[in-house]
C-alpha cells in the first residue's frame, strides 16, 4: 500500500460521508448539541429538513432514532463517545435488543482527545458496545476510512456504534485503496512473520511507526488495521495465529474489554498464542496534549516495540 | 469557618473584574477552554465565594463546609479564578490550566483541585449530587448548604428534572440552584437547539421557590443569595439572566466563544477592555 501524505481526523470522514448521502431522503441525522464537534453540522447546513436537533439530551436521542428507524429511515445519530454512554441502557434495551438499525457515532474517543481531561475521554466505549448482541462496532483510523465505512453503514442490516477521533493523524489510506475497506474485515498494511500487530484508530499510526523501528532491529511484523472490533475478523486472526504465532493489540482505549479483549477471547478459545496489549491501563485519563498523554499512558510506538519484544520472547 | 470574605458590593465588583482577566488569560494560555460560560457566571461565583460560602482554605475538605457544585464543569476557568481569589489556588496553579499534571484540569475535578467539591464535565449530574449533599447535611443536623450552578443548555438533560422533582418531594431546604440563563449552548443559541421557554415557570410548577435576577448586577446577585438562604422549607432556584462572554465585546452573546480561545490580537483587546 502506498504511503499517503497529509493527515485526517476520522470525525471529518464521518461528516464527509453524511454529505455524500444528501440525496438519499431516507437518511436522517440526529444531534445532541455537539454537531460542530462530531461534524454532523455539515449535513445540517445542507439539509436541515432531515436533521433533528435534540439538545443536550442523549437518552432521548437514542429512542427518537429508533422510532424513525422503524418507520423506514436510516438514522445517523452522533455525540461525543463519552456522552453516548449516557444513553447506554437506551441503546441496549431500545436499539440493540429489538435489533433496530440505528447508526450511532461517538466522536472524540480515547485519551487522544487531550486537554478537556478525563470527563471527555472515553476509554471504555468499544468494550461496552461490544457486549451488546446485534451491535457492529467500528473504529476507523483516519478520515478516508471513516468516510468509506460510514457509507457502507447506509446499507448495513444491524445497529452500529462507530467511534471517531478528534485529532488529525497521518493517513493510512488514499482514495485509491478504499476498496480494501469492508466492515468486518481487517486490512493488512504490512506483512511479516514474527508477530502480528493489530491496531485500531489513532494507534494504527503508532503501529506503523513501530513497524519501521522493528525492521531496523530485524523483526518482521504484520500490521493490521482492525477497524471493525465486532464482528471480529476471526479468519484473519486464525491465519495470523498460524503465520506469526504472537499478537500485540494497540488501541487508544482501556486494555480491558476492547480490541485486546476481543482478540484475546478469540485466541484463547481457539489456538492459544501469546498476546500483549497496548492500551490505557486500568486508570482514567487527565488533561494534557494528545502526544503527551499517549506517552504517559504507554501508547507510543516505542511501547509497541517493547511489547513486540516481550511477546516474541513468550512464543 | 468564615462566611464569604467580608467584601461589600464595590469590592465584589473589583474581584469580578480580576477574575474576568484571569479567565481570559487561562483560556488564552491553554489555547483552549470555555470563556463564554465562565464570564457569564463569574459575577455570581464572586457573590457566592466573596459574600456567602463558608469554606476553609486550610482544610478544603472540612466536613462542615458549604458545598459548591459547578455542574456545568466546562466553566472551570471561572471556578479556578474565584478559588484563586479565595486562596485555594496560587497564580502559578492557574497556569496549569489544561496542562499535564495540573490542578486546573480542563473540567473541574475534585480529585485534582483543592476547593472543588464535584468532578464535573458531563452535564446534568450536579443537581442530583447537590441533593445528596443536602440530605446528608440534614442527617448530620448540620447547617451546611449546597449551591449548584446549572447551565441553561444543561437543563435539557432529563436527569435535571429527576432532581428537580426529588428536591421537592424530599422538601430539601438546604439546596440552592442557580441557572445561568445566557441563552447559548455549544453549537448555537438555545432557541435553535432546544427551546426551553420559561425556565422560572418550569421550576415553580414543580414546587420550587424561584427568583429572577440580572446576573451581572452585583447588588441583585448578593440580594438573591440572601433570599435563597431564607428559603428553608424547600428548594430555591435563582434564574439569573446573563450575557455569555460578558465583559469582552467580541465574546458577548457570541456562540463561537462557548469553547474557543482568543487569538493573540483578540487577547490584547480583551485585556484592554478588562483593564
Ligand atoms: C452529557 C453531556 N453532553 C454534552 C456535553 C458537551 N457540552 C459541553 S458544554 C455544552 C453546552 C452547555 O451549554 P450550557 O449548559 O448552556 O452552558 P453555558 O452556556 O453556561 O456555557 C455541551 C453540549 C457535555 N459536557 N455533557
Ligand atoms: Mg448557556
Amino acid at each position: 500500500m502506498s504511503a499517503p501524505s497529509g493527515g485526517g481526523a476520522s470525525r471529518d470522514g464521518y461528516g464527509a460521508a453524511l454529505l455524500e448521502m444528501l440525496d438519499d431522503d431516507k437518511v436522517v441525522v440526529l444531534e445532541a448539541d455537539l454537531g460542530k464537534s462530531t461534524k454532523s453540522c455539515l449535513f445540517r447546513a445542507e439539509k436541515p429538513s432531515h436533521t433533528v436537533s435534540l439538545g443536550i439530551a442523549e437518552q432521548n436521542m437514542m429512542l427518537v432514532a429508533a422510532g424513525m428507524a422503524t418507520s423506514g429511515y436510516v438514522p445517523f445519530a452522533s455525540t461525543f463517545a463519552i456522552f453516548s454512554e449516557r444513553g447506554f441502557e437506551q441503546v441496549r434495551n431500545g436499539i440493540a435488543r429489538p435489533n433496530i438499525v440505528v447508526h450511532l457515532c461517538g466522536s472524540h474517543g480515547g485519551i487522544h482527545t487531550g486537554t478537556d481531561g478525563s470527563s471527555a475521554q472515553s476509554i471504555e466505549d468499544l468494550a461496552i458496545y461490544r457486549t451488546l448482541p446485534n451491535m457492529t462496532v467500528i473504529h476507523p483510523c483516519d478520515d478516508i476510512s471513516a468516510r468509506e465505512l460510514t457509507l457502507q453503514l447506509r446499507n448495513h442490516d444491524s445497529p452500529s456504534y462507530m467511534r471517531t477521533a478528534r485529532n488529525k493523524v497521518p493517513r493510512a489510506y488514499s482514495e485509491d485503496d478504499i476498496q480494501k475497506l469492508q466492515i468486518g474485515k481487517g486490512v493488512v498494511h504490512r506483512e511479516g512473520d514474527d508477530v502480528a500487530i493489530l491496531a485500531c484508530g489513532v494507534m494504527l499510526n503508532e503501529a506503523m511507526n513501530a513497524h519501521t523501528e522493528l525492521e531496523q532491529a530485524g523483526i518482521h511484523a504484520t500490521v493490521v488495521d482492525m477497524h471493525t472490533i465486532k464482528p471480529l475478523d476471526t479468519k484473519l486472526i486464525d491465519d495470523l495465529t498460524r503465520k506469526c504465532g504472537a499478537f500485540v493489540t494497540a488501541e487508544d482505549h482501556s486494555v480491558i474489554g476492547g480490541l485486546a479483549g476481543a482478540v484475546s477471547e478469540h485466541v484463547v478459545a481457539n489456538q492459544p498464542v501469546p498476546v500483549e496489549m497496548i492500551g490505557v491501563q486500568d486508570r482514567f485519563g487527565e488533561s494534557g496534549g494528545s502526544d503527551e498523554l499517549l506517552q504517559i499512558m504507554g501508547l507510543k510506538s516505542s511501547d509497541i516495540v517493547d511489547a513486540v519484544k516481550r511477546v516474541i520472547a513468550r512464543k | 469557618m468564615e462566611r464569604g470574605m467580608g467584601f461589600n458590593v464595590t469590592e465584589l465588583e473589583a474581584m469580578a473584574k480580576r477574575c474576568r482577566r484571569n479567565i481570559v488569560k487561562m483560556v488564552y494560555n491553554a489555547g483552549a477552554g470555555h470563556p463564554g460560560g465562565s464570564l457569564s457566571a463569574i459575577d455570581m461565583l464572586v457573590g457566592l465565594y466573596g459574600h456567602r460560602l463558608r469554606v476553609d482554605t486550610d482544610s478544603p475538605k472540612a466536613s462542615d463546609r458549604d458545598r459548591f457544585i459547578m455542574s456545568k464543569g466546562h466553566a472551570s476557568p471561572g471556578v479556578y479564578a474565584v478559588l484563586h481569589e479565595r486562596g485555594f489556588l496560587t497564580e502559578s496553579d492557574l497556569d496549569t490550566f489544561r496542562k499535564l499534571g495540573g490542578s486546573c484540569q480542563g473540567h473541574v475535578d475534585m480529585k485534582w483541585c483543592p476547593g472543588v467539591d464535584f468532578s464535573a464535565g458531563s452535564l446534568g449530574m450536579g443537581l442530583s449530587f447537590g441533593i445528596g449533599c443536602g440530605l446528608a447535611a440534614t442527617l448530620d443536623s448540620s447547617e451546611r448548604t449546597a449551591w449548584v450552578m446549572l447551565g441553561d443548555g444543561e437543563l435539557q438533560e432529563g436527569q435535571i428534572w429527576e432532581g428537580v422533582m426529588a428536591a421537592v418531594h424530599h422538601e430539601i431546604g438546604n439546596v440552592k440552584v442557580i441557572v445561568d440563563r445566557n441563552g447559548i449552548q455549544n453549537d448555537d443559541f438555545c432557541d435553535h437547539q432546544m427551546r426551553m421557554f420559561d425556565v422560572s415557570e418550569k421550576f415553580s410548577s414543580f414546587g420550587w421557590s424561584v427568583m429572577e435576577i440580572d446576573g451581572h448586577n452585583m447588588e441583585e446577585v448578593v440580594n438573591a443569595i440572601d433570599w435563597a438562604d431564607q428559603v428553608t422549607d424547600g428548594p430555591a432556584c435563582i434564574v439569573m439572566h446573563t450575557v455569555k462572554g460578558k465583559g469582552v465585546s467580541f465574546m458577548e452573546n457570541n456562540p463561537k466563544f462557548h469553547g474557543a480561545a482568543p487569538s493573540e490580537e483578540q487577547f490584547q483587546l480583551a485585556m484592554e477592555e478588562l483593564a
